[in-house]
């Protein structure tokens, strides 16, 4: 058995656990919110939220009815093979996690507004390929509703405004959001490369573990920066008031053209849904964040 | 904060006894309908069409269900509600044409929407954005499905619920709204906060 004949599967149950579990350490941030929270109204939002995610779990359903848009990052070792075939094995995985789970179809075409009814469409579900040396085939399915994705910015700042302008470009966006994305939501910042490269990392960054700075320690002094002044604005658990607005937050960065200073902001709801899976040669399969199957 | 336990039909006596911030448990009818519903119930008001569905004294719900359907029945499966504001643009002539009482949503809505509300008398209550498991736990029933052609996240879902919430009144029928309230704290702390950022 190849491991390309591995990844319908893998691909479904990690839509599966996506949906339906949320990965241990947005958990563990939420509990430390409710836990820290001081307004009533916010304190009661977070435990509603807590006893969602119990209830999604127990039932095995999707713990929110928005079940976004998949995009799937591959990391593909250089000797895995039949490379070409992976996509159509993820799309046959979205199609049929759509009629099984179930999911809500969300693919719809912006011309004629006709929903596919399979969560396939141009572009949909989305892939980004990273090619490493090895024989691993590594996938992640982020599942992001279109709430909080309503809400991601970039700002083509002037190079001048330094880390002072990104600063209030974050807190402005945070703030322009207010109660819409779901918040306590996660926060992906990328600073840098140009319009296509920053989105790209902003989004990327969301993937992070809550528990993991960034290993350069400047960039992670930054990020908890960001993080306490967001937390200031009070907006609150679901935009309710509060001091929980923001769980986390990534940076990452790409080298900029002196003319240039683009700041893209990417958000996540609370249920920041994400799975990955290793499949190795010899039909291994490791889930990396989740232990349910 | 007071307690409300509604069965619909809702009175208006009965809803202008709410008062923001009141919790609230619906038990009874509230029916689903997001952008493409609220655009083609006001083509129907505008040429004098009836509704398919009956929202007079009942519930408005901001969602887009996950559903399933096993042999003809439909279930559902999730649902929580979606972002309230896209349909700030539709909901006077929507309050005035439907009489509808109550609108679940998320986020909340605008000004313009809250003087319809004390107008016609409604309220609009927040439910937790995500509890999508809370909420489907709560729909005991799914009466019927109308404007299927919109796709099933758009289409109009008719459903049976029984202590449906809790529920956050975030705008009353006196003009009192939450969101709003928050809005101008969360701006007074952001001009301080950027101040202290310049030094």
């Amino acid at each position: 058995m190849e491991q390309v004949d591995l990844v319908e599967n893998v691909a479904f149950n990690l839509i599966n656990q996506a949906v339906v579990y949320l990965p241990e350490d947005v958990k563990k941030a939420l509990k430390r919110a409710y836990d820290e929270e001081t307004s009533k109204i916010g304190k009661r939002q977070l435990k509603i939220i807590l006893d969602n995610i119990a209830l999604a779990e127990k039932e095995k359903v999707p713990l929110c009815q928005d079940t976004g848009i998949a995009k799937f990052y591959i990391r593909a070792g250089a000797q895995v093979k039949k490379l070409d075939e992976i996509e159509r094995e993820i799309l046959r995985a979205m199609q049929r996690a759509t009629r099984d789970i179930p999911l809500r179809p969300n693919a719809v075409n912006p011309f004629t507004q006709k929903n596919s009814g399979d969560n396939t469409g141009r572009f949909t579900p989305s892939f980004d390929w990273e090619i490493v040396p090895g024989d691993n085939l590594e996938l992640t399915v982020m599942i992001k509703g279109g709430g909080s994705e309503n809400f991601g910015a970039i700002g083509m700042l002037s190079p001048s405004q330094g880390i002072l302008g990104i600063k209030k470009f974050v807190i402005d966006t945070v703030v322009k959001a207010g109660a819409q994305p779901c918040p306590p939501t996660i926060l992906g910042v990328a600073i840098g490369g140009g319009t296509e490269i920053a989105t790209k990392l902003a989004k990327k960054a969301l993937l992070r573990p809550l528990d993991k700075p960034n290993s350069d320690p400047s960039i992670a002094k930054l990020e908890k920066e960001i993080f306490e002044v967001t937390n200031m604005t009070g907006i609150g658990p679901m935009g309710m008031g509060g001091k929980t607005t923001i769980l986390g937050v990534h940076i990452d960065y790409a080298h900029r053209h002196p003319a240039t200073f683009p700041v893209a902001v990417a958000l996540n709801c609370w249920a920041a849904r994400r799975a990955t899976a290793k499949i190795g040669t010899e039909g291994k399969v490791e889930y990396l964040n989740h232990n349910l199957f | 904060m007071s307690l409300h336990i509604l069965k619909t039909p809702i009175s208006r006596e009965e809803i202008q006894k709410i008062k923001l911030k009141d919790t609230v448990y619906i038990t009874g009818t509230i029916v689903t309908a997001r952008d493409q519903a609220h655009r083609r119930a006001l083509s129907y008001f505008r040429e004098g069409k009836e509704l398919p569905f009956k929202l007079e004294e009942r519930a408005l719900f901001h969602c887009g269900p996950v559903v399933k359907k096993n042999d003809a029945k439909w279930q559902v499966i999730a649902a929580g509600p979606t972002t309230s504001k896209r349909m700030d643009i539709f909901e006077e002539e929507f309050l005035k044409n439907s009489k509808t009482r109550v609108i679940i949503g998320k986020g909340g809505m605008g000004r313009k929407t809250t003087e319809a509300m004390a107008k016609y008398g409604a309220i609009y209550c927040a439910f937790t954005g995500g509890a999508a498991a809370l909420g489907a736990k709560a729909i005991k029933d799914v009466k019927g499905v109308k404007w299927l052609d919109l796709g099933i996240p758009e289409a109009v879902w008719i459903l049976e619920v029984k202590d449906f919430g809790p529920l956050i009144v975030a705008i009353d029928t006196h003009k009192n709204n939450l969101f709003i309230d928050i809005e101008k704290e969360v701006e007074m702390k952001k001009q301080k906060i950027l101040a202290k950022l310049q030094g």
